[in-house]
């Protein structure tokens, strides 16, 4: 093997809104065991650079390249759409996303929610998908709520169970959409101490977040958005611990 | 053109007996609906079992049914009545029970205890703070119920009365069972004589869907007058 | 067996007007009435689930006839479309000499298919709001996961749509009760025709319109009953009590 694929590779991706450019031109690469977090005030586009990433939204612009397979897009009259979907359906089950409203599905248990995707999209076992599924709720310390059903967890507990739900896929990338933005803050730390510990067992993560705390311990790049660009870009020393531009410095000032 | 076979003048009647019977319905069951409403609301255990006891059965027997007891039925009551008028004081009167009235009767029952449960709803949904605002600047019982509670009320009793309306309009058409002449009858009547049902229960139909059309845009614009001063911010 | 029944006729012995001979018209009445009430909700229902898809569908050529069709059975009295059928299929120029006679001959068919197509639009407009009314977040979970739109409808979106739909649905099922009685007007002798029929033979309307509207009552809380336990299974993950 001389070179494995690259899990994400992201070029030059545009965006519009309307008559509003959101997204001017970004790109990111992540490499295996790689923890990238975006940071940015409400507005910046981070959330819809992730959603582009596995086609929530449909970039105007621009390459996505998921393990060495590049999506090929065509031209319609509605704008840019993927050309194959089934190549969309492959490529979205190697990246599993997190959702800041966690977005179980309500009318199956928190099992049933695990282990749907891996059935029905991968065609696993079920047998096996069960066994992996209580694995991994194991992991995330929801071993004794396999049976409940979402209306019946608080919110910490969901976003857990959604976690374990990424997992089963067994995902090339792991893409996190604020996941503990709609969490009580006493339930923050429970969440982020499971993405610590996927962190550091080498998952692959791309992390849309504000909680700065983790983007400087965890991470091993911090990507700085702002108005749809990338302001400052690098290791977590530099972009947090170092800041070059005075917007970012503001938005890094703790807040009274 | 469509050859109407000389029904064209007993249809427009039989249209318009529709739409009197329709109207003159709601009207008895608005009021019964906002009568049936207080007794369901009311502190009084009987007036709170009656209302309950109207609704359940009004509402778990077909109208069809309903239509029928009380038409054929009442003629009998009527009748009993009349002979024991005529046994007793030696009066001889002959009631006979007129099909529009029973139809009014009858559908008015019926929607009456459907528009119950919608202004009761309605009724409650309503901001207690304002009927106690309207309270603490000196007004009386019924000044509050006339000025505040039921134009707040209205706004959400309002879509339910839209709805019942249109159901209402529908139910009409049993009364032809019981020997009205709305438009349905005339139509099959019609049907039966030419051998042509399409022309006629088409053209029915197509009334049907054409008062159901202009009611709802009636109701849209009654919607907006009451939605005043709770419309998104623009 | 027997020996109830001969009880049963010594309760009747006083009373003129309910014998054995009325209450097997009444008992013959219900077997029609559940007949057509139940056949025609299940046909509906079938129908209805690709109708309420389609009714959602982005391509207007799918989405508008489905539309008027749903609007016109949906703004039309029952009867009139009773009537349309009834009297439509029996006016046909020679259908008395096809075998379809055979089976449009009796007023069940007709009626089965006028009920059938009555509660399917109704069922169609019921599921389509409750289609529609997906969260969208547990949509774009589904994508995310790499779900195809078929897969999708499925298995997310029908599942919870069922149980969303299931109130409304067991009104749809009681008004069809309801609005069967009007098959008596095509002469079926449903329950509601056994009453027109004890009536006009005894001239009793108290009597058979009681009778018959207790026994109606008596149906009406039975699927009240089935519907509410079925809520509480189906819905129990909707409720946020711990378990």
């Amino acid at each position: 093997m001389a070179d494995t694929p690259l899990p994400l590779e992201v070029r030059n991706i545009k965006k519009r809104f309307g008559d509003t450019d959101v997204l001017k031109g970004l790109s990111l690469t992540a490499h295996k065991g790689d923890v990238i977090t975006l940071i940015g005030a409400s507005g910046s586009g981070k959330s819809t650079f992730l959603r582009c990433m596995n086609l929530l939204e449909q970039p105007d612009e621009g390459q996505l390249i998921v393990h060495g397979e590049e999506v090929r897009f065509k031209r319609t009259r509605h704008g840019r759409e993927p050309a194959d979907w089934q190549q969309v359906v492959r490529m979205r089950a190697k990246l599993s996303m997190v959702f800041q409203s966690f977005n179980l599905w309500a009318h199956m248990t928190l099992l049933e929610n695990v282990i749907e995707a891996p059935v029905h999209v991968l065609g696993k076992p079920k047998k096996e998908a069960i066994e992996h599924a209580r694995a991994l709720l194991d992991r995330v310390g929801l071993t004794e709520r396999a049976d409940a059903y979402p209306a019946q967890m608080s919110g910490g507990q969901q976003q857990r169970g959604a976690i374990a739900r990424a997992l089963a896929m067994d995902p090339e990338v792991m893409l996190f959409d604020e996941p503990t933005s709609a969490l009580d803050p006493e339930l923050v730390g429970d969440v982020l101490k499971v993405m610590r510990d996927l962190a550091a067992e080498g998952r692959t993560m791309i992390v849309v977040t504000h909680e700065m705390a983790f983007a400087r311990d965890v991470s091993s790049q911090v990507i700085y958005l702002h108005q749809g660009v990338i302001e400052e870009s690098g290791p977590p020393d530099e972009v947090i611990g170092n800041p070059q531009s005075e917007r970012l410095r503001q938005f890094l000032a703790p807040k009274h | 053109m469509i050859d109407l076979h000389g029904y064209g003048p007993r249809l427009a009647e039989g249209a318009l007996i529709t739409i009197e019977l329709a109207l003159l319905s709601l009207v008895l069951a608005v009021v019964l609906g906002l009568l049936t409403a207080s007794a369901k609301m009311s502190r009084s255990w009987l007036a709170h079992r009656l209302g309950t006891l109207y609704t359940t059965v009004i509402r778990g027997v077909p109208d069809l049914v309903l239509m029928m007891l009380l038409f054929f039925g009442g003629q009998m009551g009527v009748n009993l009545f009349t002979d024991w008028l005529y046994y007793q004081f030696d009066i001889d009167i002959f009631i006979n029970i007129n099909e529009f009235v029973a139809g009014v009767v009858t559908i008015g029952l019926i929607f009456g205890a459907y528009m119950g449960e919608t202004f009761r709803g309605a009724f409650m949904a309503v901001d207690s703070g304002q009927i106690e605002a309207g309270r603490a600047y000196g007004m009386g019982p019924w000044l509050v119920f006339r000025r505040i509670r039921f134009p707040l009320m209205m706004r959400h009793a309002l879509p339910g009365i839209s709805n019942n309306w249109m159901v209402l309009l529908k139910t009409t058409a049993l009364v032809s069972v019981i020997g009205l002449s709305d438009m349905v009858r005339v139509a099959a009547e019609a049907s039966k004589a030419t051998r042509e049902p399409f022309t006629f229960m088409l053209i029915v139909a197509a009334i049907y869907l054409l008062i159901a059309s202009v009611s709802e845009w009636v109701f849209a614009r009654l919607q907006k007058r009451y939605d005043i001063g709770y419309g998104e911010v623009e | 067996m027997e020996a109830l029944l001969e009880r049963l006729e010594g309760l009747l012995a006083d009373n003129s007007i309910f014998t054995l001979q009325t209450l097997s018209y009444y008992g013959e009445g219900l077997v029609t009435t559940v007949q057509l009430v139940f056949l025609s909700l299940v046909i509906g229902l079938v129908a209805a689930v690709p109708l309420a898809i389609g009714r959602g569908s982005k391509r207007p050529w799918v989405k508008w006839p489905i539309f008027a069709y749903t609007y016109v059975f949906r703004g039309t009295p029952l009867l009139v479309q009773l009537y349309l059928i009834y009297y439509g299929v029996v006016f046909v120029e020679g259908i008395q000499e096809t075998w379809l006679w055979v089976i449009l001959e009796k007023p069940f068919v007709p009626a089965l298919i006028a009920f059938t197509l009555n509660t399917a639009a109704y069922t169609t407009e019921i599921f389509h709001g409750a289609i529609k009314a997906t969260p969208r977040g547990e949509i774009e979970a589904a994508r995310a996961y790499g779900m195809s739109r078929r897969l999708m409808m499925r298995r997310i979106v029908l599942p919870s749509a069922f149980r969303r739909a299931l109130p409304a649905y067991g009104n749809e099922v009681i008004f069809m009760l309801h609005a069967s009685a009007i098959a008596s007007v095509v002469t079926i002798m449903d329950l509601t025709g056994a009453a027109r029929f004890v009536y006009a033979r005894y001239y009793a309307p108290f009597e058979a319109f009681l009778f018959v509207a207790a026994i109606y009552l008596c149906v009406t809380f039975a699927i009240l009953f089935f519907f509410r336990w079925l809520e509480k299974r189906l819905l129990a993950h909707l409720k946020p009590a711990g378990g």
